[in-house]
């Protein structure tokens, strides 16, 4: 006889709900006239995110499993899912952000035909950008969950397959964008199926999809079992292409310069603070037993993170792939949280995903303001000069390039202090070296950029800062302000990830 | 008793006040700075008169938590050498902006804002040189390095951009080295302490491994030598002190470089005595290279361009303070505190006359100027006087720190202390060659009009020049402040045979 599972709703809200709404909007997509879906659409959206959070802060207190096992709600969930839900919030402005045409008229009108310019010459940008957000997100709260290797591939689809699609969706050099889509999707399909692969092993091995089953399997029997070993690779592999660690890297900078610049900026923030999540709990709670067998194998892949992205970033021209580049450097800090493998590099994680969120939200939005008649404009060389045009914005993006570059009184040099104490305390001083050394690198292609903004003249093209609208300006008024105060006073945050930050037991 | 974060924070909120002033009073801006920054130094002054002579250890301390999840405190205090380089500080602001009343007009930003670069400077100064807690120290070091970046970059002359981003560069990763470091002793503090801190007092309780130890050493060794600037750190420093207006270059070589020093013995000597006794002698041999590379690479200089050659001797010099820092006789260490503060004054002399005369004459090239004693006696003999401070004349200031410096170091480097003698015959080169070209001997087409010193310059260069005088005569003032902390810093140290 089938027993029916048990789900415990409370515990679930966050995703539920969010879930939910993602599929109201769907409805509002076919049943709601074009003119008012996009009031419908972003007053859900908003919604959603604002009933989730508050469902989060609900549970607090909780830690358990809960849905037969397959969703672990902690201390580590809570956090993980409070910040994918502020990261969302900024990120959903961003994209609510209707001045910019941003986003294609009718993505499924190919480009250069005759359809595309009937849905141009319409005025229309189309909202279907809302509900796949809104899906996006409900797997990005899922992710880090997740309890089970099943739960875990759907919720990482979830997660993905939209982002997919979101990425393809740019209004100006659709190509580009189409291709970014592309690229991205064939390279994650690609990494799934080593995810997918890896999990097939696991099972093989320990005869169980749940993390804990494979815990108690792997204590029971602390050999080094070769279905074990495959199985983790690859999981691992499709876990560090998510986080866009090297050598898994090489989709970052085609996407997040062919996308969209505000699906750029929630992808960077949200995906980001989701895998680690989800590599927080894989690697710190699960298989944390096997710290020495899997510890050498994070330690040369953030050293080559660290390296490969400060390095490259400093030979980019163009303000989004830098950014990407300074992305893929940042996962390499984050992985030596990883590396750390204590309370502190727990802490130290959970921080630094927080701080480095809103400052690269904050940077992506502030790529938005900077455009020309043609759209926004990205190469860095008609940057110059911004300084003098537009001081305000010019000073805002200093302050995000300082913050990720770790200057001190900006959050980015506290999650950077947090994050090297952590592996310095655990003894892996190799990787606090090679930060410290990306971090010097990375100070220069940061700074130049800064040099650039100040010290050169503007030059005479059209390139201008435009007013930003209440709803990209507030963005980035919360995130500089986030990063400063992260930066000053970042007590009260530290002490709340300090208490609330631990793994379900077990 | 909060004296010193007041003293700190008057220049910044001075600089506030010029951010909100309307761009076209520029005269209002100027006075406002120098009113400001001269009721600073006033107020430096008069807490130095409350200043314990007697007593070792901190003054005017202050404490606060600030983030404690990771130890870190704002905590200030003095010692008798941090408390002389903050008026030395404090005293050559003012200066420094009587002296260089029209130099930001040529600037890419305002002149108010370079007025109010200044002053924030002045406060990063202030903190810098107070901080006892070495993550505040670390932060007012980094931070020190925005406001003399835009200094350079925007009111410099020629490759004013490079220079700054140069300038910027090495220090920012000296800083990072030292963050390593940083990192290091509060994981090991953890652990031998209980709670991590970064007091320094606390932290020089830590007994290190002795690897560890050296590595530390090293992170902040390095960031401090860069700073300095010793060989081979130093290539960033000419094209810096070039570029940068000369008011920056009085502020950057005067007071910033000591900053490296002034760490050298605050961090190094005190947190890692065992490594520093380690590597002493490789020091010292770098001290001796510089002492002798930047006084060759002056006299090489001494027909071209006067702000690099100021700038070389200057190598030459932290290469006697860093050899009398490592010396670890309490004589050494004394005169290199003092050669901070004297090297301070007799640098800024000799770049604020440097700087008119390059704006006279409109060429920075020794080779172009000639008999400026018959046109121009005052700025002549002003400069003179700068120039024989910075060779050692007895009766001027720097010869009791060099005196001191090279008996002190005979004491445990008989062999080094003779070397770094020699390179006092080749300080009257690279000074006297110089001075004999542009200044006597008949006057060259070009130079028949220069205007002599108008009342602004006199009033700026009259007291560096009095003081280099006065100190000459009596270095004791400084000697009772600077001793007993050397003293117990160098017995702290364990050398044997040490008097």
């Amino acid at each position: 006889m089938i027993t029916a599972p048990k789900i415990e709703y409370g515990a679930l809200a966050p995703v539920l709900i969010v879930l939910a709404c993602a599929v109201l909007a769907v409805l509002v997509e076919a049943f709601v006239s074009r003119r008012q879906r996009y009031v419908v659409q972003t007053s859900l959206s908003f919604a959603a995110i604002a009933l989730g959070f508050l469902a989060v802060l609900l549970n607090k207190d909780v830690s358990g499993r809960f849905a037969e096992g397959a969703v672990a709600v902690d201390g580590v969930t809570v956090i993980l899912q409070g910040t994918i839900l502020i990261f969302a919030l900024l990120g959903l402005l961003l994209i609510a952000e209707r001045g910019f045409q941003s986003f294609t008229a009718q993505a499924s009108a190919l480009p250069g035909s005759a359809d595309e310019q009937r849905a141009l010459a319409s005025g229309l940008q189309q909202t279907e950008v809302f509900p796949l957000t809104l899906f996006a997100v409900g797997g990005a709260l899922l992710f880090p969950a997740a309890n089970d290797l099943i739960t875990l591939f759907v919720a990482l689809e979830v997660l993905s397959l939209p982002l997919y699609l979101m990425a393809g969706l740019s209004q100006r050099r659709r190509l580009l964008s189409q291709e970014a889509g592309l690229k991205y999707f064939l390279l994650g399909a690609f990494s799934s199926a080593f995810f997918l692969f890896g999990s097939a092993f696991l099972y093989g091995y320990a005869g169980t999809t749940t993390f804990e089953g494979i815990k108690s399997v792997i204590r029971a029997s602390p050999g080094n079992d070769m279905y074990l070993m495959v199985g983790l690779s690859m999981l691992t592999v499709g876990l560090l292409f998510k986080v866009s660690a090297a050598p898994f890297h090489s989709w970052t900078p085609d996407v997040y310069q062919g996308a969209p610049t505000p699906i750029t900026a929630f992808m960077a923030a949200v995906t980001k603070v989701a895998a680690f999540g989800a590599i927080l709990r894989i690697f710190y709670s699960t298989i944390g037993g096997m710290v020495w067998t899997w510890r050498p194998v994070f330690v040369v892949v953030s050293i080559l993170t660290m390296a490969v992205g400060t390095i490259i970033a400093i030979a980019q021209k163009d303000v989004k792939r830098v950014l990407a580049y300074s992305a893929i450097a940042h996962s390499g800090f984050l992985l030596t949280g990883i590396v750390a493998f204590n309370k502190s590099g727990l802490d130290a994680t959970l921080l630094y995903l927080a701080t480095y969120g809103f400052t690269t939200l904050g940077t992506f939005a502030v790529v938005t303001l900077v455009r020309d008649a043609g759209g926004e404009v990205t190469d860095l060389n008609r940057w110059s000069g911004l300084g003098k045009r537009s001081p305000l914005i010019a000073g805002i993006f200093t302050l995000f390039l300082l913050a990720l570059a770790g200057i001190p009184l900006t959050s980015g040099f506290i999650g950077k202090f947090a994050i090297f104490s952590a592996a310095y305390e655990s003894g892996n001083i190799s990787v606090v070296i090679a930060g410290v050394l990306a971090s010097a690198v990375a100070a220069f292609f940061y700074i130049r950029i800064v040099v650039l903004m100040y010290f050169n003249d503007p030059q005479e093209d059209g390139t201008s800062v435009v007013i930003p609208s209440p709803v990209t300006a507030l963005t980035i008024g919360i995130c500089a302000v986030a990063t400063l105060v992260l930066g000053i006073f970042p007590q009260p945050v530290i002490n709340m990830i300090n208490s609330l930050a631990t793994f379900v037991a077990g | 008793m909060s004296s010193l974060t007041i003293l700190g924070l008057l220049p910044l909120i001075g600089s506030l006040a010029l951010f909100l002033l309307p761009k076209e009073r520029e005269l209002l801006a100027k006075q406002v700075a120098l009113g400001i920054s001269t009721v600073v130094a006033i107020a430096g002054l008069l807490l130095a008169t409350s200043f314990d002579r007697g007593q070792v250890g901190f003054q005017f301390v202050e404490k606060y938590s600030w983030i404690p999840a990771f130890g870190i405190n704002y905590g200030l205090g003095v010692d008798g050498m941090a408390l002389l380089l903050i008026l030395l500080a404090l005293i050559l602001t003012p200066i420094v902006i009587l002296a260089c009343w029209n130099e930001a007009e040529g600037g890419r930003w305002s002149v108010k804002t370079f007025f109010a670069l200044l002053l924030i400077l002045e406060t990063m100064m202030v903190g810098v040189f107070a901080a006892t807690d070495i993550f505040l120290f670390y932060l007012f070091f980094e931070a020190m390095l925005i406001p003399v970046y835009f200094l350079i970059g925007g009111y410099g002359s020629g490759e004013r951009a490079a220079a700054a981003v140069k300038f910027l560069l090495y220090s920012l990763f000296g800083g990072l080295l030292m963050l390593a470091s940083i990192i290091g002793l509060y994981v090991v503090s953890g652990d031998q302490l209980g709670a991590s801190t970064f007091d320094v007092t606390e932290l020089s309780k830590l007994s290190l491994n002795n690897q560890t130890e050296i590595l530390l050493f090293l992170g902040f060794f390095i960031a401090f030598a860069i700073k300095a600037p010793l060989w081979p750190f130093h290539t960033w420093l000419p094209d810096a002190a070039k570029a940068a207006t000369p008011g920056t270059s009085v502020l950057l070589l005067g007071v910033l470089d000591k900053v490296g020093t002034y760490g050298m013995i605050r961090f190094c000597l005190t947190l890692f005595p065992d490594a520093s006794k380690q590597l002493g002698p490789t020091i010292i041999v770098l001290s001796l290279i510089s002492i002798f590379y930047g006084a060759f690479l002056a006299i090489w200089q001494s027909n071209g361009d006067i702000k690099r050659l100021i700038s070389y001797t200057s190598i030459s010099h932290f290469g006697f303070i860093t050899l009398g820092i490592f010396a670890f006789t309490a004589q050494g260490q004394s005169g290199s505190i003092l050669y901070m503060v004297n090297h301070g004054f007799s640098t800024a002399a000799l770049f604020l006359i440097a700087g008119w005369m390059i704006a006279r004459r409109n060429s920075s090239k020794v080779q172009d100027f000639g008999g400026l004693q018959r046109v121009t006696p005052l700025m002549a003999w002003s400069f003179f006087i700068a120039g024989l401070s910075s060779l050692a004349l007895p009766g001027l200031s720097s010869f009791v720190s060099e005196f001191l410096v090279l008996v002190g170091t005979f004491v445990h480097y008989p062999v080094a202390a003779v070397i770094g003698t020699l390179g006092i015959i080749l300080a009257a080169l690279y000074i006297l060659i110089p001075v004999q070209r542009a200044l006597h001997g008949p006057t060259t087409p070009g130079n028949e009009n220069l205007k002599d010193l108008n009342v602004r310059e006199k009033i700026a260069i009259a007291p560096v020049i009095a003081l280099i005088i006065f100190f000459g005569f009596f270095p004791q003032i400084l000697l009772n402040v600077i001793n007993p902390g050397a003293q117990a810093s160098v017995s702290a140290l364990n050398i044997g045979g040490d008097k």
